[in-house]
């Protein structure tokens, strides 16, 4: 028994990536950001605005967080819809309590079937970012281009016209992508995207349409990721939250400006039981000299005017 | 099949009418003591396998067994202890198999809801006339047994159709438990119209939710009950909620686990504006002081914006 000849074969055995996606570069040897006003640590809190279809297709997989029991699953569809409904005017009330400037991301779906909740939103006057069509509609290794194309743009299109916002902020459902997503999504005008967890700070990622920037936004800090797959208590959230801003602040003291990027749930930390968390935490962030709170376009907006001056 | 189960509208959960529970309480607090009856050998749904082991699964059934042998009578001791009466999510077989129980239940008025014939039949499968027909067997043997007609229902294992909430306000039933996306009770659409409502039966408060999906340990989720009722009793100076504890006599009653939850129960009934009450009597009361309110509220708020 053996294997075919390729598998001692290595065609991209050289120095940096086994792609030309993104230049290979260590975090410690980059050149220094400096933030505005001796900001030395920025809050990115990214708010997944989330639609679960009840008919979910689970293609190819069954999104996390998503349906699990037979249709018509009341049970998931219901805790989800929680969240849009009761966790989000939690989270509102802290985010003004604590002077917190999100961006939201948003399922065009959602914002299609909620009229109220986006211009709850938009009356804000914070950032709206894309997190595609909905929950259900993923985008995965071996799709078509086409119709990928036509998500995308579909999404998009419905979300810049009904929240009057360029949305040029990016996260896919899941996370999950094609070989073909970063390509289409600078096509459509997308500045930045979060679905590459490679980094803890912005970086250029290469498409066939111009760079995308990569923007960090912790996978391992998700309230989903820690609460709901790891299955650590509400209390160890916090303090992982905590111990990760004293950290970065610490390491901004040396190495340069940092983004503590936490992307949170209504569904998940909307809960009665868990919301005095979220607030926990925002409280002790937000108590720290030199953090101050931003959203993807301002890191974005920020960075872009650097490079060029 | 549809994106959207279309049971009940968007509303959002600020600026509502303000709720007043009974004697201008802030919160109505209910327990909810799921008594199930689990079959050794139930036959085998096509969508749904009973139990993940082959037959006899001896741990899982035998489990629940001694949630009506030994947990019952130690949960219903504490919660009398606390003044609460049970409200039953009640696989109605457990009448026949274990009346000893219902009496035990009915003598001290606790209320009797349906939670299906047993907790391994499921909804998946059968058709609306085969619902029809499980949802008034377990109408008639509660009403059999205890003298009353069921007000709530709470689909057995959870398992639904897209029919479930009609056939089951046909059968004469006022709220449901089988959905999970608000703290205050909301109006439910069902097609004979009447006024039908979901009741907040909490299933992230669920032991078994916290026990065997969780994954949290006992005093743990006796914090957790704490965390959750602070803040729905907080909330409830802007408009009266709905808290709820769902509990199961294999997870709550084991020895290793009362000791957390009557701390978490000796909490909650700790607190002058709670009413202590059961699923039956806040549906009772909404329909008569709040759901025509609520239903012209989220009418306006459809038409306006934030």
């Amino acid at each position: 028994m053996s294997l075919d000849r390729r598998f001692l074969e290595y065609p991209q055995r050289k120095y940096g990536m086994d792609h030309d996606r993104y230049e290979w570069s260590m975090l410690s040897e980059r050149p220094k950001v400096s933030w505005p006003n001796e900001v030395k640590l920025g809050l990115w809190i990214n708010v997944g605005m989330q639609f679960f279809p009840l008919n979910q297709r689970g293609e190819p997989f069954k999104v996390p967080g998503g349906m699990t029991m037979p249709y018509p699953d009341l049970r998931h569809f219901s805790l989800r819809d929680y969240g849009n409904r009761v966790g989000i005017y939690r989270f509102l009330k802290a985010f003004d309590k604590y002077n917190i400037k999100p961006t939201f991301a948003f399922n065009s779906r959602l914002a299609e079937r909620n009229p109220y909740l986006l211009d709850a939103i938009k009356e804000r006057g914070d950032e709206i970012a894309c997190h595609g069509l909905h929950m259900d509609a993923l985008h995965y290794g071996g799709q078509s281009i086409e119709q990928e194309r036509e998500q995308i743009a579909q999404a998009l299109g419905s979300l810049r016209d009904l929240s009057g916002q360029d949305v040029i902020g990016w996260i896919s459902p899941a996370r999950s992508e094609s070989e073909n997503t970063p390509d289409l999504l600078a096509e459509h005008g997308i500045k930045y995207f979060s679905d590459w967890v490679n980094d803890d700070m912005p970086y250029s990622f290469k498409t066939k349409h111009g760079d995308l920037m990569a923007m960090p936004l912790s996978n391992e800090l998700d309230d989903q990721f820690i609460l709901m797959s790891n299955l650590h208590s509400e209390e160890s959230y916090v303090e992982q939250i905590c111990d990760a801003c004293d950290f970065l602040l610490k390491e901004a003291e040396t190495q340069g400006g940092r983004i503590l990027g936490l992307n949170i749930h209504p569904w998940m930390l909307g809960q009665p039981h868990r919301i005095g968390k979220l607030e926990a935490v925002l409280d002790y962030i937000s108590s720290q000299d030199s953090v101050c709170s931003v959203n993807g376009a301002q890191i974005y907006q920020f960075l872009t005017d650097q490079t060029i001056s | 099949m549809k994106e959207d189960p279309q049971l009940y509208d968007y509303w959002p959960y600020h600026n509502r009418p303000k709720i007043e529970w009974p004697n201008g309480a802030k919160m109505a607090f209910w327990v909810a003591p799921n008594i199930e009856f689990y079959e050794l050998e139930p036959p085998q749904n096509p969508h749904r396998k009973p139990w993940p082991q082959a037959t006899p699964a001896v741990a899982g059934y035998s489990i629940r067994d001694y949630g009506n042998r030994v947990g019952h009578v130690r949960q219903m001791q504490l919660l009398e202890k606390y003044g609460i009466r049970g409200s039953i999510s009640l696989s109605t077989a457990l009448c026949d198999h274990h009346p000893e129980i219902i009496e035990l239940c009915a003598e001290r008025d606790w209320e009797f809801f349906s939670h299906g014939v047993y907790n391994t039949r499921y909804t998946y499968g059968l058709s609306e006339e085969q619902e029809r027909e499980m949802i008034q067997d377990s109408v008639d043997t509660i009403e059999k047994h205890t003298g009353k007609k069921p007000a709530g229902y709470l689909a057995p294992a959870l398992s639904h159709s897209e029919h479930t909430m009609d056939l089951f306000a046909e059968a004469g039933g006022t709220y449901t438990c089988d959905l999970f996306h608000d703290d205050q009770p909301t109006p439910v659409h069902v097609r004979n119209g009447s006024k039908f409502i979901s009741i907040p039966y909490s299933l992230e408060m669920n032991d078994t939710i916290a026990y065997v999906v969780n994954k949290i340990e006992p005093r743990r989720y006796g914090q957790i009950i704490k965390d959750n009722f602070d803040r729905l009793y907080q909330e409830g100076d802007e408009s009266g909620t709905v808290m709820c504890i769902p509990t199961h006599n294999y997870q709550v009653s084991c020895p290793h686990r009362l000791r957390a939850f009557e701390q978490a129960l000796e909490y909650i009934t700790g607190h002058s504006d709670v009413w202590v009450t059961t699923g039956r009597e806040i549906a009772d009361y909404y329909i008569e002081h709040y759901y025509d309110q609520s239903l012209a509220d989220i009418k306006a708020k459809s038409r306006s914006t934030a």
